[in-house]
C-alpha cells in the first residue's frame, strides 16, 4: 500500500515481510527509528515468532546473527557509523563464513570527529570485508532492496549491506509503496540455508585454515561475489516484473543517450544530481548522470559500457581516503582504464553537508573549464581553512583541530554579519 | 515546488508538524518531502523542519534554505535564530503568538509582504483551549492550510487523526479547525483595513 | 545385617569405586554409549587440562539434551587444537566466530532454535579465561542480564595460553607469565587486579553459576546436568592447569588441580539466583606451599629465596576462600 511515512517505518515494516526469524538491535543515531518499529512489531505479534533481541553492542549484534544464521534462522540488524566500525572484526567474520545476514546501514560519518550526520565514511570503511553493498536512492528503493537483498544473500550465501542515507532517507517522509505479505512471499522464498548447525547432521564450522589453503578459500570467496553482477540485474528484473517498479540493479543511467559529461554518484544525492542535470539541459550543457546501485562488487564492465561516449566524468562522493583522495573514484577509473576521458574526484557533502544544485552546477562548469582542482572538495570554506593553517604554522601547541575550526566558522561567520 | 519551514524547540512537536503537512498533501494527491534539520535530542533547543510540496515527484535532498513559506511555532526564537533567512520576497509567513507583529518589533519587516501573507495566531492559547497543553503545531497547520490553501483543511485534520488516536487526535483536530478559521478571520479583517485605508 | 554406606572418592573409569556404583552415579565417561563430543586425534599438549575438562563437560551435556546439543567455541587453545582444517575433532554440530563473541553467537543459536519451535535441542557456549573473563566479558554479561538459554562453560587455565602465554583477568596474583615476568619490585602479576566472574555471573542472578575443577571429574559433571536440567543463562567455571603455562609436569595435571582445590586457593561452590547453595568441602587441607611448588610460574617466590610476603598473601586468598564459603566447616 502506498503512504506517506518515514523511512525508517518503511524499512521495518518491509523486513518484517521478509519473515526474519532472529533480529538483533543495538540503538544507534540514526537507526534507532527502524529497530524500534521492528521491537514494536515483534512485541505485538505481527512477526510471528521471530525473536528480537536488544543487545549489549553493535558488535554483540552481530554475533547474535552470525550464531543464529548458522542455526538456520533468517537475520536482520541495522547499523551505522561507529557501530559498524564497532563491529568491524564480526563484518569480516560473517562475510567469511559464508552467512547470508541483511543489514541496513544507515550512512552516518565516521568520528572523530564525532559527527552524526550523513556521509558514506562508514559503509566504505568496510567496503572490502566480502559483504554485497547496495546503495538507495530513495526511501521507495530502500525499502524494495531489503527485499532483493534477503534474496541475494540466501541465493550468494553471502551477506549484504543496504545502505541508505542517515536521516536524509531514514528521518523524511515521502510516499513509499509498502508490498503486501503475499507478494513478498512469492517474490522471496523460505531461507534454505547451505550450511547449518543442526544434531542430525552435525558439521565443524569456522576453522583455523593456514597458508596451504587460504589462498584457495579467499578466491572461491571471491568469485561468489563476482556471480552477485549477474545476479543483480536479472533480481531487479524479477522484482520490476513483479511489482512494476525499477528498483535496485547494478546501475541506472539519467540522460545518458547523449551525455557528454556524466556525474557519477551514490545514494540520495543522485536525486539532486538529477535536478541539476536537468537545469544544466536547459543551459545547454549536455549532462547526464549514472547511479551506482551495487558498489561491492563494483560494475566495472557495465559501467564502462554505460559512459561509452561521454568525454568527462565527475565523481561525487560523500567519501574521503585521507592522505589520497577519492574512494569510489578510484575504483571508476580502474572501471575506464585505457581511455582518456577524464575523471574528476569532488568530495562533497561530508559529515552531512547539504549539497545544492546550484553547488553541482558550478561543479559541471568549472570541470568543463578544466578549473576544478584534483580532488575537488565541493563548497570548502577557503578563509577557515586558511585562518586554521596559519594559526597552526604560528604555535606548536596549536590545539585539537575540531574545536580550533568550529571557532574559526563562528569567528568569520560573526565577522560576515 | 513550494517549501515550507518550521521553527520552533525541541518538544514542540516541530518535526511532526512537517510530517503531518506531507501526509496532508499526499492525501490531496500530491507529492510531499518531509524532514527535521538534525542535531542531538534534546528538549527546548531550537529545531527546525522542512516540508516541500510539489506536484510532480520531488528528487532534490537538498536542505531548503529559500523557503517559501515559515512558521515560527516558538516566538521566543524571534530574535535568536534568524527564523525569515533566505525567505522569498513573495512569502509566507505565520507565528504563534498573542501579541501583534507591531509589538513583537516585526512590523517594518513583515509589512513589506503582500497583503495576505503574514499572519499571527494565538495558536498555543487555542492547543490549551482543546487540549489543557500548550500545543501550538496542529493550530498552525490548521492556519497554514487557511493562508496558502496549498492544502485542504480536511486532509490536515484526517492526517492529525490518523497519527492521534481516539480523543486526542479529535482535539488537535477542532484545534486545528480553530487556527484555520483564526486565518480567515486574520485575512478578512486585512483586507476590510486595506479597504479602508485604500477608501481614506 | 546392617549395611554401611560406602562414599567412594574417585569414580573414574579404572577405579574400584566405579564398577561398585550405581549405574546413574557413574560417569558419563564411563558409558559406552557416550558421545565421545570431542574426539581423539586433536592437537592438544600431553597433560592438557582444558582438553580433559571440555571431553567430560561436553559429553555430560550431550548426555543430559539426548545428544541434541549445539556448541559454540571461542578463539582459544580448544578451538585452535581441535579444528585444523581440513580436519575436526568435533563429533557434535560446533561452530568457531570470534574470540570475544561467543556468547553471542550462541545467544544467537539459541534465538533461532526459539525461533523455530526447537526447544528440545540445547545450546553451550565455551572459551578459555581470556575469552571469557576479558575480550568477552561485555557479551558474556549480555547473555547473562537477557538470560538467554545457553550453558558457558569457561576453561580456566589463568592466562592467554594459545598466543604464548600472556596475563589475562584471570591470572593469579604473582603468576609469572610473559607480560607479567618475574621481575622488578612486584614479581609475577600484580596483587589485587584481576576479576572473580563466578561472584560476576552471581551478581546477574542467573539461575545457576558453579565453579568445577579437573580435579574432581565426577562433580564436573554432576554440574553439568544440573545446569542442563535448567533453562535460561548458566555459567560453570572450570579450573584447568595447563602443564605449558603453568610449568607443571604434564603427568601430574591432576595433582595440581586437586592441590588448587585442596589449598583454598579455587574454591568449588554452586549458586542459584545469586545465592551461594553448595560447596565442596576441602577433605585434607594443605598450605598453598604444596600447589606453588609444583608450578614454575611461581618459582620465583620459593627460589633462589623466598618471598614470604608473597606466599602470605597468596596464603590469606586462600583463607579467605576458606572461612567465606565455608570449605573446612
Amino acid at each position: 500500500m502506498r503512504a506517506q511515512i518515514e523511512g525508517s517505518q518503511a524499512v521495518a515494516e518491509v523486513v518484517v515481510l521478509c519473515r526474519p526469524e532472529v533480529i538483533a538491535a543495538y540503538p544507534i543515531s540514526p537507526q534507532t527509528h527502524i529497530v524500534e518499529r521492528l521491537s514494536r512489531m515483534v512485541k505485538r505479534g505481527d512477526a510471528g515468532s521471530c525473536q528480537y533481541l536488544n543487545v549489549e553492542s553493535e558488535f554483540a549484534a552481530l554475533s547474535v546473527l552470525i550464531g543464529a544464521s548458522a542455526a538456520g534462522a533468517r537475520t536482520y540488524t541495522a547499523t551505522t557509523s561507529q557501530g559498524l566500525l564497532f563491529m568491524a572484526e564480526a563484518v569480516y567474520n560473517a562475510a567469511g563464513l559464508g552467512l547470508p545476514i541483511v543489514m541496513t546501514i544507515a550512512n552516518r560519518a565516521v568520528g572523530a570527529p564525532i559527527n552524526i550526520w550523513n556521509d558514506h565514511s562508514d559503509s566504505m570503511a568496510l567496503r572490502d570485508a566480502g559483504w554485497i553493498q547496495l546503495y538507495a536512492e530513495t526511501n521507495q528503493e530502500a525499502a524494495d532492496l531489503h527485499i532483493q537483498a534477503f534474496r541475494l544473500a540466501e541465493e550468494l550465501s553471502c551477506p549484504v549491506m543496504v545502505c541508505m542515507d542517515g536521516y536524509i532517507l531514514t528521518h523524511a517522509y515521502e510516499p513509499v509503496d509498502v508490498p503486501d505479505q503475499t507478494a513478498v512471499d512469492t517474490f522471496l522464498p523460505a531461507f534454505s540455508p547451505v550450511q547449518v548447525l543442526d544434531p542430525n547432521a552435525p558439521i565443524s564450522i569456522g576453522a583455523m585454515v593456514g597458508p596451504e589453503a587460504f589462498t584457495e578459500v579467499k578466491y572461491l570467496a571471491h568469485q561468489q561475489h563476482l556471480r552477485a553482477l549477474s545476479l543483480i540485474p536479472e533480481m531487479a528484473g524479477d522484482f520490476e516484473r513483479q511489482f512494476h517498479r525499477l528498483s535496485g540493479g547494478l546501475y541506472a543511467p539519467y540522460r545518458m543517450e547523449d551525455a557528454e559529461i556524466a556525474v557519477i554518484a551514490l545514494g540520495s544525492v543522485i536525486g539532486t544530481i538529477k535536478d541539476a542535470v536537468d537545469e544544466l539541459r536547459l543551459e545547454g550543457i549536455a549532462a547526464g548522470c549514472v547511479k551506482i546501485g551495487c558498489y561491492r562488487p563494483f560494475p566495472s564492465l557495465q559501467l564502462r559500457a554505460a559512459l561509452e561516449g561521454v568525454s568527462r566524468v565527475i565523481v561525487v562522493e560523500k567519501d574521503l581516503a585521507v592522505g589520497v583522495g577519492g574512494i569510489v573514484s578510484a575504483d571508476v577509473r580502474m572501471a575506464l582504464q585505457g581511455s582518456a576521458v577524464p575523471v574528476h574526484t569532488v568530495i562533497a557533502g561530508l559529515g552531512g553537508r547539504s549539497i545544492s544544485i546550484a553547488s553541482l552546477k558550478r561543479m559541471v562548469i568549472e570541470a568543463r573549464a578544466e578549473r576544478l582542482n584534483e580532488p575537488h572538495f565541493l563548497d570548502l570554506h577557503t578563509t577557515v581553512i586558511d585562518a586554521e593553517q596559519s594559526r597552526r604554522r604560528e604555535q606548536r601547541r596549536a590545539g585539537p583541530i575540531a574545536e580550533q575550526v568550529l571557532r574559526a566558522v563562528k569567528a568569520i561567520g560573526a565577522k560576515a554579519t | 515546488m513550494q517549501t515550507v519551514r518550521i521553527h520552533g524547540r525541541g518538544g514542540q512537536g516541530v518535526v511532526t508538524a512537517a510530517e503531518l503537512l506531507s501526509i496532508a498533501a499526499f492525501a490531496d494527491g500530491r507529492y510531499a518531502q518531509a524532514f527535521p534539520s538534525f542535531g542531538s535530542e534534546r528538549m527546548g533547543a531550537p529545531v527546525m523542519a522542512f516540508c516541500r510540496i510539489d506536484e510532480r515527484a520531488i528528487r532534490t535532498r537538498e536542505a531548503v534554505t529559500h523557503p517559501d513559506v515559515v512558521i515560527v511555532q516558538d516566538p521566543t526564537l524571534l530574535h535568536q535564530v534568524d527564523v525569515f533567512g533566505g525567505l522569498s520576497a513573495q512569502g509566507y509567513v505565520l507565528i504563534n503568538s498573542t501579541r501583534s507583529v507591531e509589538e513583537l518589533g516585526l512590523d517594518k519587516f513583515l509589512n513589506a509582504f503582500p497583503d495576505g501573507h503574514v499572519c499571527v495566531v494565538p495558536a498555543s492559547d487555542i492547543g490549551v483551549t482543546h487540549m489543557q497543553r500548550p500545543v501550538a503545531n496542529t493550530p498552525l497547520l490548521g492556519a497554514f492550510a487557511a493562508m496558502t490553501g496549498l492544502v485542504e483543511l480536511a486532509s490536515v485534520q484526517s492526517a492529525i487523526r490518523q497519527r492521534f488516536p481516539g480523543a486526542l487526535g479529535e482535539a488537535n483536530a477542532a484545534a486545528s479547525k480553530d487556527g484555520y478559521d483564526h486565518v480567515i478571520a486574520c485575512l478578512s479583517q486585512e483586507r476590510s483595513d486595506s479597504h479602508h485605508a485604500r477608501a481614506n | 545385617m546392617s549395611t554401611q554406606r560406602i562414599k567412594f572418592y574417585q569414580t573414574g573409569t579404572y577405579t574400584a569405586g566405579n564398577r561398585l556404583l550405581d549405574e546413574e552415579a557413574r560417569t558419563v565417561q564411563s558409558r559406552m554409549d557416550r558421545t565421545n563430543s570431542l574426539n581423539s586425534g586433536h592437537r592438544a599438549c600431553q597433560g592438557c587440562g582444558e582438553a580433559l575438562g571440555a571431553r567430560y563437560a561436553v559429553d555430560a551435556a550431550m548426555r543430559a539434551s539426548h545428544n541434541r546439543l549445539i556448541a559454540i567455541n571461542a578463539t582459544g587453545c580448544l578451538e585452535v587444537f581441535s579444528s585444523p582444517y581440513p580436519e575436526s575433532a568435533w563429533r557434535i554440530p560446533w561452530m568457531h566466530s570470534l574470540f570475544g563473541n561467543a556468547p553471542a553467537v550462541a545467544s544467537g543459536v539459541a534465538a533461532a532454535l526459539r525461533a523455530k519451535g526447537r526447544g528440545d535441542v540445547r545450546v553451550i557456549a565455551q572459551g578459555g579465561d581470556g575469552a571469557t573473563v576479558d575480550i568477552g566479558f561485555g557479551c558474556l554479561s549480555g547473555m547473562f542480564e537477557r538470560n538467554d538459554d545457553v550453558l558457558y562453560l569457561c576453561y580456566d587455565n589463568e592466562a592467554y595460553m594459545n598466543t604464548g602465554i600472556q596475563r589475562s583477568g584471570a591470572t593469579p596474583a604473582f603468576a609469572r607469565t610473559n607480560t607479567t615476568q618475574a621481575v622488578g619490585e612486584v614479581p609475577g602479576n600484580l596483587p589485587g587486579t584481576g576479576k572473580n566472574v563466578p561472584r560476576i555471573a552471581m551478581a546477574h542472578g542467573i539461575p545457576y553459576v558453579a565453579t568445577a575443577s579437573i580435579a574432581d571429574l565426577h562433580d564436573l559433571e554432576k554440574k553439568v546436568a544440573i545446569a542442563m536440567s535448567l533453562e535460561g543463562a548458566r555459567y560453570i567455571h572450570i579450573h584447568v592447569p595447563c602443564p605449558l603455562g603453568w610449568g607443571s609436569d604434564p603427568a601430574h595435571t591432576m595433582n595440581v588441580a586437586r592441590m588448587a582445590v585442596e589449598s583454598g586457593l579455587f574454591p568449588l561452590f554452586e549458586a542459584r539466583s545469586g545465592r551461594v547453595v553448595e560447596r565442596t568441602r576441602i577433605r585434607h587441607k594443605v598450605s598453598v606451599e604444596r600447589y606453588l611448588e609444583l608450578q614454575t610460574r611461581f618459582k620465583h617466590l620459593l627460589d633462589p629465596r623466598r618471598n614470604e610476603a608473597a606466599i602470605a598473601a597468596i596464603q590469606s586468598i586462600a583463607d579467605e576462600n576458606i572461612a567465606a564459603y565455608g570449605l573446612l566447616g
